[in-house]
């Protein structure tokens, strides 16, 4: 019988197999943040233990950095305790890092690809569950535990556990205005966040085949908010069109092999998977999130719905505390929900397309008063290519903050954060109570939604935009 | 690690399904740099609720929580493991785990027991009913037991054993150090590196 490709990737790394215990698999990328990683370094040390492979690992900093004044010092001693501790720790073992402040510096999960680190084929690990992002390139990537980076760095390997095999098909052409981001939140509300929990999603299909490197990231990034233990897309000339030239890009005969052995990389015909998921692109359109976990999302066009619609009595009490907490009533239509503040950027949606597809919604046109829009760029590398295509400008015109690469109002680490009772449209990936600060209430959105709920005030697509000013005119 | 073999406690019932690591240990908190001092950090929103359960007197010195479904979903922080442990539990019961979550817990001796919905329905029901009521999480049988319930768990006999043993396994990995050399030595040349060496 023919096998996935997830089975060929981890195939490929196993180091060991033995019966009745875990598999021992070759980990080939090993990404490191200040926040996962104090604790591994410090077990090393307890230990005598050094890094097996530091040409296999690299460090950046991207949850604590502040998005202002970054020549300054870091206005939070604890921050900036755990920032340093970061420096000390890759000084002392020579782990390669890129610090606040340089040209490489950005979120963890934008910074592998775009240095051309993350390849097909390639088992990539991080402290960091959206470390699926990197799935994306045909990649084995998950996020692990601080006890699994000490792991890592002492052995460049880790023991896990079989995995199930899940396709996601996709079929058909998305609708215009549609983006990666819909379709992703669309599915975990169809299979709800554990519905993933055990397998390994490959998502296939022509609708797939058709979307960017970008888009695919946005995809994969989100497959922890389902649960799965990891997301992956074949890799395929649009993979190869992406790496091709990249700094860590393989070049020369090594560029050839490489592409010879990526070609292997897909689900043979005759494989199996253990569960199969069949959603029609066709059928999609923008999509957002009313309640306190990514699974409980609807259609722009929807209402908020009615707890008591929910037939299992965990769903609904679920649903109960999300509209308490989001103080939101049931039957409200999602388009009249306003926001105070939207968030374009993070490892789902901090990339230059995505950047491009917000400037576009809003050149010209203005934030609505009240409403204050953060923009922060997923790395210092995404920020100086926006720079270069005029969109800071742009942004800036229509009344946007435009800000320093990381992690930002994601999970407000740093000092960008809600404040209680405030409400948020944001490009990000979870929507849990307190995420984005204290009492903070999140609705996860694409960036076109971003954009156009930052010009009206209100949860909006592009579409309502022209609407609406027509209606003004 | 420490080693889990049996443990009996008062139980705390959690009715809360989806407590996301956020709602375990909000990410301010992550800025430590230790594995230790979390336990006040632990569902720190909730706890500003003077009615939330494990602000309740009676609940004081619990050692299990029996949770919802989908506990623990959302970041790989290790420090959701290292916070319910601080704040002096043992074992965490519920009918669905986030992956990670789970592996975070057995590598560190928090005992993460998957039973049916409608179990933790009755355990939910006796330890309201009764605040002293006591469970037994018992791995040597694979067991779960209070006044009126015997429940068996499923839990791999691997990780069984490493958790009975308290066994670290970076230790264990090291062991097979044959076998990473010999697989080191036959990779590609085309992999990346992160340093030209």
């Amino acid at each position: 019988m023919g096998r996935t490709l997830a089975e060929k990737v981890w195939d490929d790394h196993v180091v060991r197999h033995a019966d009745g215990e875990p598999d021992l698999l070759y980990i080939d990328l090993h990404l490191i943040h200040e926040v996962t990683s104090p604790q591994a370094f410090d077990g090393l040390r307890m230990n005598g233990r050094p890094v097996r492979r530091l040409d296999l690992t690299i460090a950046t900093e991207d949850h604590n950095t502040p998005t202002l004044d970054i020549d300054k010092p870091i206005a939070d001693p604890v921050s900036r305790t755990q920032l340093e501790t970061l420096r000390k720790n890759c000084a002392e073992f020579g782990v390669r890092l890129h610090p606040l402040g340089d040209v490489e510096q950005g979120v963890v999960h934008v910074v592998g690809p775009q240095l051309g680190l993350t390849q097909p084929g390639m088992t990539v690990v991080c402290g960091d569950s959206h470390t699926s992002t990197h799935g994306a390139f045909g990649a084995l990537a998950f996020g692990i535990g601080t006890s699994q980076v000490e792991h890592v760095l002492a052995t460049q390997t880790l023991p896990l556990a079989p995995f199930k095999t899940m396709a996601i098909t996709v079929d058909g052409e998305l609708p215009a205005g549609v983006t990666a981001k819909d379709l992703i939140l669309t599915i975990i509300t169809k299979i709800g966040t554990g519905g993933g929990q055990g397998y390994v999603i490959e998502y296939r299909g022509s609708a797939i085949e058709k979307l960017s490197m970008e888009a695919r990231m946005t995809i994969c990034n989100m497959s922890i908010e389902a649960g799965a233990r990891a997301g992956m897309i074949a890799p395929d000339q649009t993979t190869f069109d992406y790496l091709e030239g990249r700094d860590h890009a393989p070049k020369g005969e090594d560029w050839d092999a490489a592409v010879a052995y990526w070609k292997t990389l897909k689900t043979d015909e005759d494989a199996v998977f253990d569960t199969e998921v069949v959603i029609d692109a066709a059928a999609l359109s923008p999509f957002v999130t009313w309640g306190t976990n990514p699974g409980q999302g609807a259609p722009l066009s929807a209402i908020v719905p009615d707890p008591a619609s929910f037939a299992d009595p965990s769903d609904r009490m679920a649903a109960e505390k999300a509209l308490e907490y989001m103080a939101l009533s049931a039957g409200t239509p999602l388009r009249e929900v306003k926001v105070d503040t939207v968030f374009l950027g993070s490892c789902t949606n901090g990339r230059i397309e995505d950047l491009r597809a917000a400037a576009a919604v809003v050149e010209g046109r203005q934030v609505a008063d009240g409403v204050r829009m953060l923009v922060v760029p997923g790395s210092v590398r995404v920020a100086l290519q926006a720079v270069e295509e005029g969109l800071d400008k742009v942004f800036k015109a229509a009344g946007a903050e435009w800000r320093h690469a990381g992690c930002s109002m994601c999970l407000g680490m740093n000092p960008d954060q809600l404040a209680p009772g405030e409400r948020s449209a944001s490009t990000s990936n979870r929507n849990f109570e307190g995420r984005q600060g204290k009492g903070g209430r999140t609705h996860l959105v694409s960036p076109q939604v971003a954009a156009a709920t930052a010009v009206l005030g209100h949860l909006a697509s592009p579409a309502d935009l022209t609407a609406e000013s027509g209606l003004e005119a | 690690m420490e080693a889990f073999t049996t443990h009996t406690g008062r139980a705390v019932p959690l009715r809360r399904s989806n407590a996301d690591t956020d709602q375990i240990i909000p990410a301010h908190w992550l800025k430590k740099v230790t594995r230790n001092g979390f336990e006040d950090g632990l569902f720190e929103a909730w706890r500003k609720d003077p009615s939330f359960v494990l602000n309740q007197p009676e609940r004081k010195g619990a050692t299990v929580l029996v949770a919802g479904p989908d506990f623990g979903t959302g970041s790989s922080r290790e420090h959701a493991v290292w916070a319910l442990q601080n704040y002096g539990f043992k074992a965490v019961i519920s009918s669905r785990f986030a992956d990670i979550f789970r592996g975070n817990s057995l590598k560190n001796g928090l005992l993460t027991v998957i039973l049916p919905q409608e179990t933790v329905e009755q355990l939910w029901k006796l330890t309201e009913a009764d605040p002293t009521a006591e469970i037994t999480v018992d791995l040597e049988s694979r067991e779960v037991r209070a006044a009126g319930i015997t429940a068996p768990f499923e839990l791999d006999d691997n990780a069984r054993w490493r958790l009975l043993n308290g066994l670290d396994d970076i230790s264990l990995t090291l062991g097979n150090e044959a076998d990473i050399s010999a697989y080191e030595a036959k990779r590609p040349s085309f992999k990346p590196r992160t340093l030209h060496v």
